[in-house]
């Protein structure tokens, strides 16, 4: 069969067992709607939140970024996973203690006040659509590609399936949904990483493959490092970027990770607080088999794709050059008409272009793979895609139902609510829509802003509502503004009011837009810690509040307040 | 009620030590070994890697994993210390 009947069969099934998953176990009431009932083990908790987590910037784009940045790339790998971490030793124990259903509600709760409570609800209303954009994109990448259809129609398609699924089904449906997702999309990451390594390095195991060695008997590493070098590159093993830079993104892709609402929500799911370590725990061991192979899929991706295309006769190049050069993700340009593909770091010589997104949906067709494993593939970043997109929407939706209708007319009923969730979800899917329509920029780029925004607004008032019973709600509002502010100010003054200067000579002590957030953190630090110290101490009941949450005890009661 | 309140605080106490020892852990894997000395391990070698690429790339992510659950083996036996583990 052809990899077009692949790609459908498989696509199709992986969505057909979406849907009915969503029928399945569809959410009854707001409880279920917003956290699935509370009673998700901590395993299929962890499988969902590493679907939630990994989204197509992950599973298409990360592998590409690091094959063409090499060392630099690490910054994501690292950063993804270190979060986790934090994730798991500083929050997600004392929020599920807390017990409500959103991040905004812990704000609101803890600083008293419905005023940081909205700050709250804008501060995750911006990152989810910042970061569902990026999604949404994906979802036309992957759709364009493999159904040979328009990327538009890629589009409407992915949101008919997400509305089905996150407006009918809410927290409940996305859970069973994301870990059907997760076994797609880790099935589908490791079948070609597995066999490319086998082919290059005669080892199994990604993970291993990328130490190993290649047909002339040098490490694949060394190889690497010496062909790229030849080429006029940096070493693959060495960074181009400076030290603080590395250090300043690696650190707000981490606390990004840890402030962000649709990954902190999924620990509300798990009955008790010993399960939301235990999650976190188990979350990360799915995540980090997806995110040890990358590298090894980095490395033999761009080693195979320089072996086969570089300095090879121009109309002797194989097949899947000619099929990506249709969605112009490749092009091949014989600009000295010697009918040679010259591959070089000199942008004057150089002849052939490399979209880095193409690094993992193509490696199977670069290392001439079986069809059905270029179909699966597709129907991976399919799942990927569209897990984060849902978990996002569901964000969104309950920010708007939860936290702002129901804090100005609590006595709204449930039926109500429920169907505010639902409208307010469609609306959502319309908007992200919207975006994966008219995309705002690349897709991991767009989606490192989110983490910016997250490391800046969200983690140091977590972090100080718990671990400090002074912090007070005049410090937690102006921390979270100024945070903001200042990150959104340095990011849009970069990337979109004088571009042209987007460089390491006008960037604040060498940090670069995407690693900003660290800083815009310790603004927030500073600003709540300082403004805390010269308003009034919070009332007594926000300080014993603080004290329970501290013991994990009785967080099953809590959760019915 | 303030004998509870002493216990609470020394449960509490033993909490932030596990988390700083722990946190530096995190610290010296990642930003220690796979950024600030990245130069100075690659020198070494870990059969086909340099020892500060692979802590970058792969080493850092399994001692994360390791971490997290050393922390969930270590509150839980804190929690039963202190009895305030969960049914």
């Amino acid at each position: 069969m052809d990899i077009l009947t692949w790609t459908y069969i498989l696509v199709g099934a992986s969505f057909a067992l979406y849907i009915g998953i969503a029928i399945y176990t569809r959410a009854g009431s707001t409880k279920e709607f917003y956290t699935a009932g509370g009673g998700v083990s901590p395993l299929a908790n962890g499988m969902a939140t590493a679907a939630d987590w990994m989204s197509a910037a992950s599973f298409i784009s990360m592998a590409g970024i690091i094959a063409f940045s090499g060392y630099d790339g690490s910054v994501y790998l690292m950063g993804w996973t270190g979060g986790y971490v934090l994730l798991a030793l500083l929050l997600a124990p004392y929020l599920r203690k807390f017990g409500k259903f959103t991040v905004p509600d812990f704000v609101g709760d803890r600083y008293y006040s419905n005023k940081a409570r909205v700050v709250a609800v804008i501060c995750a209303l911006f990152i989810s659509f910042t970061y569902v954009a990026g999604q949404m994109r994906g979802v036309g990448i992957v759709f364009s590609r493999y159904l040979e259809v328009d990327i538009n129609t890629g589009v409407i398609i992915g949101m008919c399936i997400v509305f089905f699924y996150a407006v009918l089904g809410g927290m409940k449906g996305i859970t069973y949904t994301q870990v059907a997702q997760y076994c797609v999309l880790i099935f589908a990451y490791m079948v070609p990483a597995i066999f490319i390594s086998m082919q290059l390095t005669g080892n199994p195991i990604p993970q291993l493959g990328l130490g190993g060695v290649v047909a002339d008997g040098t490490p694949l590493l060394d190889k690497l490092d010496g062909v790229l070098t030849d080429l006029g590159f940096a070493a693959y093993t060495s960074g181009r970027k400076g030290m603080i830079d590395i250090f300043a993104i690696t650190l707000a892709l981490m606390v990004g990770t840890a402030g962000l609402p649709h990954v902190i929500v999924r620990f509300f799911t798990v009955p008790r607080v010993k399960d939301a370590r235990l999650s976190a725990g188990y979350a990360l061991v799915f995540i980090a088999i997806l995110y040890t192979t990358a590298p090894a899929v980095a490395a033999f991706g761009i080693y195979n794709a320089i072996e086969t295309v570089a300095d090879k006769p121009v109309d002797q190049l194989p097949a899947w050059v000619g099929n990506w050069q249709k969605t112009n993700l490749i092009s091949v340009d014989d600009k000295n008409g010697d009918g040679i593909v010259q591959y070089s770091a000199d942008p004057a010589i150089n002849e052939l272009k490399i979209d880095k997104d193409i690094m993992v949906l193509a490696s199977s067709e670069i290392a001439n793979l079986p069809n059905w494993v270029i179909g699966l593939v597709a129907a991976g970043g399919m799942a990927a895609a569209l897990s984060t997109a849902a978990g996002l929407l569901l964000v969104i939706s309950t920010s708007v139902s939860r936290d702002l209708f129901r804090t100005f007319k609590p006595d709204m009923t449930e039926k109500r609510e429920l169907l505010i969730a639902r409208i307010s979800a469609a609306g959502a899917v319309g908007l992200a829509g919207y975006f994966g329509v008219n995309p705002p920029g690349f897709v991991a780029e767009v989606v490192a802003f989110a983490f910016g925004l997250a490391a800046a607004s969200f983690f140091p008032v977590i972090i100080m509502g718990i671990f400090s019973s002074r912090m007070n709600k005049e410090g937690a509002i102006a921390g979270m503004i100024s945070g903001l502010v200042f990150t959104i100010v340095y990011i849009s003054y970069f990337k979109f009011i004088s571009p042209e200067l987007n460089n390491v000579d006008n960037w604040w002590f060498g940090i670069s837009p995407e690693g900003i957030g660290s800083v815009g953190m310790l603004v927030n630090f500073v600003v709540t810690y300082t403004v805390s110290k010269m308003t009034p101490a919070p009332p007594q009941k926000v300080q014993d509040m603080i004290q329970e949450i501290r013991i994990p005890r009785g967080a099953g009661a809590a959760q019915e307040h | 009620m303030s004998d509870n309140k002493q216990k609470m605080q020394a449960y509490w106490k033993k909490n932030l030590r596990t988390l700083l020892i722990l946190l530096v852990i995190w610290f010296t894997v990642s930003f220690g070994f796979g950024i600030l000395l990245v130069d100075q391990l690659n020198t070494i070698r870990l059969g086909g890697f340099k020892l500060g690429f692979w802590f970058a790339q792969q080493g850092s992510i399994y001692a994360f994993v390791v971490l997290i659950f050393v922390y969930v083996y270590r509150m839980n036996q804190l929690d039963k210390e202190f009895d305030v583990n969960e049914e």
